[in-house]
């Protein structure tokens, strides 16, 4: 498999690559990334400041990822993107030699009961599965566009090639175990492939390939105790009333309570009470529903399905397939992660260990989502010419 | 773009929109569909109740004398929040706290727990209240090692002493009144679960036993509450409200504090006389009772206990020795749970029944040794022949085999052993009269009602029985098999049923099915005695406010007339008049300067005791006074006392000597009690006021 006979249209970039960007996109991500920065200052300022710690320290941490990954998306918006392609065999190894980093003793560290994380100097991890996405997105992307000329549809080999792509980099994020990356990926990647235009009989198989291998995982066992445990809290909320289910149930009275209008901003006694877990990180939208009320978290799904929409638009009006398919790929991921993180809160899906793009405290999510909106504007900004 | 792609895309879209319609749907419900739902979930798992119990209302006699009130008690209390955090949980000072006061590690540890805590059927002496209240291990420390725990509070973290409220029944005069004071305790998970309209707070006492159960709403007063917002680990963030406690309001009884102490006197002494006579005396009761309003102006019950052991904290030993039948079951109140045969004293009954009958109270009838009925001889008391009496000296001396006659005469008027529709059923219709098988709604919690075993209460135990009685050889045990219960099954098999002659005769002499408690007994005298008004006994007067503001006035209440005319009440008064005078109580009031009526009982007692002995016969005397102007009811019981008048009669008469200052055989006008009959008024209450010696 080649990647090297690339040639693409050069489009002059007129002035300011800004100039191209979608401007409703920008401000969608801008008020969550205010947003999410206010709910992750009130999620930990009266707990760090009870412990005599620095009532700011994650806010701090967490404006500084966000100036992080805005400079690497507005530096992912810099080069072509179909220039891009050129890189995707980079691209891809990189995120699997991340993912292969993690399973080794001494340099993964196990958080929550995955083993998802890489330490580095100074305090910091990098999550190389939130990284990954993007190296499957374009990965796949490219290889199903790649024999691609318009009215064509990719061959069965064409997938077939495109899901190994993709095999690999799910399989070692299965092994960390991390299930809920490795359910938005799969959807994704599903999305990726239907959207390609290859056979539907490939779409529905790969479907029910899913659906089987869920049963089947959880029949035999591979799924792991504290997979299971956190599923079936799902199922019975009370039946460990301690561990997963006392995260959702607690979850869900904290959304509730915040009524129509909510507590106010720093004001959310269940929030400043820390009953809910992780409320920085991957519960982050029970701060907005308890503080903000459903006038306020209902504006956030307002936000996020903005953001869809404009992505939508740019995979229409997307002038090649490896675009579409890339936009396709990226919101299909911000999608499936949004609904997957808020459902969870509200009891309507598992409990998965996901944060919610652009607002839950976490650097390697950020930059991750960051670079993706980067993709879209990217993309956008090249249809013009 | 190819068609498929474009499809694609749609399809992509409006599933995505559809997940996101979802989330809106979803998050509409929760906040503002379930809001209020999740609303209070949210605070109950926020807020912590914090709660200042109010001083407890007292209990005093109608002089304001106090009968119940409030100890300043030394407690010592352990702050789970502090001891929780020692690396051994507080292992260490609890131990060093348990051995200071001198009490057990695992009585200790165990106070200290919350019910929850321990495992289901471990939980007796847990703490009922929160975890954010200290918790008290004893309430009555001694002083100097409770200054102890508090100079070297280095060696005592997370302990404390602090002065508490205790409830404390001071004995003041020596009067004990457990039965009719009860006690407070903790609250039950019952208590709190149970839907009832009353609101309690775990840390709050209740009353559980007498007054204080049955006014336990005016007593409690309204709590302090402190309530707080808790984060997930328990520490407290802030404040939400804090509401001063209100105190219970006092109840003033009509109890005398010095009649009530000379009536558990005479009565233990009542059950020692009838000891040291042979007599097993194994439970008593005295009620002293105004008969103008029903009032209860003393009341006691034998064996009785210290009310004050609940709060000092119950030990096992002393909890199991309250109900067992080895120390008479003191926690049991004679007065108004016990149910006894009247035996003679139901004479008073017979006599109206008689006269309603028809029967000529001024007439001569015969008093022979025995009487036949059916193929049995029902023997007057100790088989004398006393010839021909006058209704009066019959009721004085006791005669029994005068109403054996009547009762059997009217049995065979009203049809025998097939009785007719319209049957008149003179004796059952008096014993309904005298309300003897109602309760007699006195203000105390847990009466029995008596019971009248007229034809109805024949029938249905009839049917409740018969298969027994019908199969009695295949279901009694065999040492009940004996000749005569085997002839007694068949009888009742066969007409069981029915009112028999001899269940007749028995009636009439207040023997057989007929039982009552003491209390009752003493309602229906004083009915006699105020000319055929049947009061319900009340001990309560009024509820009063700390300041003195009336809250509530309990006015006596007549609750029905006794199915006698004057004339038969009169003549009635002037026989039980006789009893005292030349009958069978005539010795033991001998010299006796005021002039007093009253009837003795004596009344068999079928079964045997735990050690295989007969039971003793029931000893009673039932009495009102001053005979011209009658004002006081007064009853003695002694179970298994022997005779009435040697053992009860002589309470009695006690009772009267404190009532009217007698002293020897004169009255002594300055050392009655109530020289203008008992306080109308209600006193001023204090917790100091002292009795007053007449």
């Amino acid at each position: 498999m080649s990647f090297s006979h690339f040639t693409g249209r050069r489009t002059k970039v007129r002035r300011s690559i800004m100039e191209g960007f979608d401007p409703l996109l920008s401000i969608a991500v801008a008020l969550l990334l205010i947003i999410g920065t206010l709910l992750v200052y009130a999620a930990t300022r009266s707990w760090y400041g009870s412990l005599g710690l620095d009532p700011q320290y994650y806010v701090k941490r967490h404006i500084f990822n966000i100036l992080i990954g805005g400079v690497l998306a507005f530096g992912t918006t810099l080069i072509d993107y179909r220039l891009l392609r050129a890189y995707t065999p980079i691209v891809w190894g990189i995120g699997v030699i991340g993912l292969l980093a993690v399973l080794i003793p001494g340099i993964g560290r196990e958080i929550n009961g995955a083993r998802g994380w890489i330490s580095l100097p100074g305090g910091f991890q990098v999550q190389p599965a939130e990284l990954a996405k993007i190296s499957i997105i374009i990965g796949l992307s490219m290889l199903l566009s790649e024999r691609l000329h318009d009215g064509d549809q990719p061959s069965s080999n064409d997938v077939l090639q495109g899901l190994a792509i993709a095999a690999i980099p799910i399989a070692l994020i299965l092994v960390q175990p991390d299930m809920g990356t490795v359910l938005i990926i799969s959807a994704s990647v599903v999305t990726i492939i239907a959207v390609s235009g290859a056979p539907s009989r490939w779409v529905v198989g790969l479907l029910l390939v899913a659906l089987l291998g869920g049963f089947t995982a959880v029949k035999l066992g591979v799924v792991n105790d504290y997979q299971l445990k956190r599923l079936q809290s799902f199922v019975d909320p009370t039946a460990d009333p301690q561990s997963s289910g006392y995260q959702l149930r607690q979850s869900r009275i904290t959304v509730g309570s915040g009524g129509l209008i909510g507590k106010g901003l720093f004001n959310g006694p269940q929030t400043n009470g820390r009953f809910v877990p992780e409320q920085q990180t991957d519960f982050i939208f029970t701060v907005a529903g308890e503080e903000f009320g459903f006038l306020g978290s209902g504006a956030i799904l307002l936000l996020f399905l903005v953001i869809l929409v404009r992505g939508f638009r740019i995979a229409r009006r997307s002038q090649d397939a490896f675009g579409r398919l890339v936009c396709t790929g990226v919101i299909s991921w911000f999608a499936f992660q949004a609904f997957e993180n808020i459902g969870m809160t509200m009891g309507l899906m598992p409990m998965t260990g996901v944060p919610l793009p652009f607002m839950s405290y976490g650097g390697s999510s950020m930059f991750a989502n960051l670079i993706g909106i980067g993709l879209l504007q990217n993309i956008h900004a090249r249809q013009r010419g | 773009m190819n068609q498929r792609s474009r499809l694609s895309l749609v399809v992509v879209q409006a599933l995505i929109l559809s997940l996101m319609l979802a989330l809106f749907g979803r998050l509409f419900y929760l906040q503002v569909g379930a809001g209020p739902k999740y609303r209070d979930a949210a605070l109950s798992i926020q807020s912590r109740d914090i709660v200042n119990p109010a001083t407890r209302g007292m209990i005093v006699d109608s002089s304001g004398v106090p009968l119940a009130l409030n100890r300043v008690g030394l407690a010592v209390t352990v702050d789970r929040s502090i001891i929780d955090q020692q690396a051994d949980k507080g292992g260490a000072v609890l131990s060093r706290t348990a051995k200071l006061l001198g009490l057990s590690y695992s009585d200790v540890y165990r106070r200290t727990r919350l019910c929850g805590e321990l495992a289901k059927g471990n939980q007796l002496g847990c703490w009922t209240g929160t975890r954010y209240q200290p918790i008290p291990i004893t309430k009555d420390a001694d002083p100097t090692k409770a200054l102890a725990i508090v100079e070297k509070a280095d060696l005592f973290p997370g302990i404390d002493a602090m002065p508490v409220a205790v409830r404390n029944y001071p004995g003041i005069d020596g009067v004990n009144a457990a039965h009719e004071l009860g006690y407070v305790g903790p609250l039950t998970e019952s208590d709190l679960t149970v839907a009832n309209e009353t609101k309690y707070y775990r840390s709050e006492s209740i009353g559980k036993a007498g007054l204080e159960y049955q006014y336990d709403s005016y007593l409690r007063g309204k709590p302090g509450i402190r309530t707080v917002i808790v984060d997930r680990k328990e520490a407290v963030t802030r404040e939400s409200q804090n509401t001063k406690s209100i105190p219970g309001d006092h109840v003033v009884t009509s109890l005398d504090v010095r009649l009530q102490a000379s009536t558990e006197r005479a009565l233990a002494d009542a059950v020692m006389r009838a000891r040291s006579s042979g007599y097993r005396g194994d439970a008593g009761a005295a009620v002293v009772m105004d008969v103008k309003t029903g009032r209860i102006l003393a009341m006691a019950s034998y064996p009785t206990y210290d009310p004050n052991i609940w709060e000092k904290g119950l030990t096992v030993k002393q909890a199991k020795d309250m109900f067992s039948e080895n120390t008479g079951v003191p926690a049991l109140s004679r007065v108004l749970q016990g149910l006894y045969a009247p035996a003679s004293t139901f004479k008073a009954v017979s006599l109206v029944a008689a006269a309603n009958a028809g029967y000529d109270l001024n007439g001569t009838y015969s008093c022979p040794a025995q009487v036949s009925v059916g193929n049995r001889d029902f023997q007057n008391f100790e088989s004398k022949a006393q010839g021909r009496l006058t209704m009066k000296k019959a009721i004085a001396i006791s005669c029994d085999t005068i109403w054996y006659q009547i009762a059997f005469d009217e049995w065979i008027r009203d049809g025998g052993l097939s009785p007719k529709k319209s049957a008149n059923d003179y004796f059952f219709a008096a014993a309904r009269g005298f309300q003897i098988a109602q309760k007699t709604g006195i203000d105390l919690p847990s009466e029995s009602s008596g019971r009248v075993p007229d034809r109805q209460w024949r029938n249905d135990w009839y049917q409740q029985n018969k298969e027994y009685f019908c199969n009695y050889q295949a279901q009694a045990q065999k040492n009940q098999l004996t000749p005569f219960l085997i002839a007694l099954a068949k009888e009742n098999c066969i007409d069981g049923d029915k009112i028999r002659g001899g269940d007749a005769v028995n009636f009439s002499i207040g023997q057989g099915d007929t039982v009552l408690t003491p209390l009752k007994l003493t309602q229906m005298y004083a009915a006699i005695a105020n000319g055929g008004k049947i009061w319900q006994p009340t001990i309560a007067q009024a509820i009063v406010k700390t300041n003195g503001a009336i809250v509530k006035k309990f006015k006596p209440t007549v609750i029905g007339t006794l199915p006698a005319t004057a004339a038969t009440l009169e003549f009635l008064r002037g026989a039980l008049r006789e009893v005292v005078v030349s009958g069978t109580a005539a010795g033991v009031f001998s010299g006796f300067p005021v002039a007093v009526s009253g009837k003795t009982g004596t009344a068999e007692v079928f079964g045997l005791n735990k050690n295989g002995t007969k039971k003793d016969n029931t000893s009673w005397f039932a009495s009102f006074g001053p005979t011209d102007k009658p004002r006081y009811a007064v009853l003695m019981m002694v179970s298994q006392g022997g005779f009435g008048a040697s053992t009860s009669a002589v309470g009695v008469r006690k009772i009267y000597e404190t009532l009217f200052g007698v002293v020897g055989s004169k009255v002594d006008p300055k050392k009655a009690l109530f020289p203008e009959g008992p306080p109308t008024t209600l006193p001023r209450i204090s917790s100091t006021t002292k009795v007053k010696m007449p």
